[in-house]
């Protein structure tokens, strides 16, 4: 069965929503008429990722040798422009004698993780399924 | 920003804000569910941090 030109509009759509959703945290919702979710994801996501390269954590290179490396690599890039922000900059270049190295660390990563349920989210959203 | 306990609540904090907000669409659930979810991290971390007590490292 062939798709519509109709299916093939809203796949799009929905590809240039989880895009979005992915670059902007929060995007997404505001994208969907959901403002209070999508204001808090846009202040709460950047700031724990900021927080994290305040605390001297990494962001970790795509080094295919180290798998550990490269799936924290994966997490950090889960938050979208800021990452790239952040890393044009000269940030995130972490500082593994600092205290709270370990602690940024879990900032980032987890600030890229959840920016990625976020997105899973605005996809379900987008579906009807919330 | 070094203290432990500090870090830890903060963590706690932006998790549970963000799961809540994800997991419910009500305001006064997304406070409940929240404050729960922050409750539980604060309460698992300390008991977790009195079991590794007798452990030296």
């Amino acid at each position: 069965m062939r798709a519509t030109a109709a299916d093939e509009t809203q796949s799009g759509a929905l590809v240039l929503l989880c895009v979005a959703a992915w670059a902007i945290p929060g995007a997404g919702h505001l994208w969907l008429g959901r403002r209070n979710k999508g204001l808090v994801f846009l202040i709460a996501l950047p700031l724990m990722f900021a927080i994290g390269l305040a605390l001297r954590g990494r962001l970790f290179p795509f080094d295919l040798s180290d798998p550990l490396v490269a799936l924290a690599a994966l997490a950090d890039f889960g938050i979208g422009l800021t990452y790239f922000i952040a890393a044009g900059l000269g940030y995130g270049a972490g500082d593994v004698r600092a205290v709270t190295y370990e602690y940024g660390n879990a900032f980032l990563i987890v600030a890229g993780l959840l920016n990625v349920l976020v997105v899973i989210d605005a996809y379900d959203v987008a579906l009807g399924r919330k | 920003m070094r203290s432990h306990l500090f870090l830890l609540v903060l963590f706690a904090m932006f998790v549970s804000l963000v799961f809540a907000v994800i997991a419910r669409d009500n305001a006064r659930e997304q406070i409940k569910l929240g404050g729960l979810m922050f409750a539980g991290f604060l309460a698992s971390a300390i008991v977790l941090s009195w079991l590794m007590y007798p452990f030296p490292l």
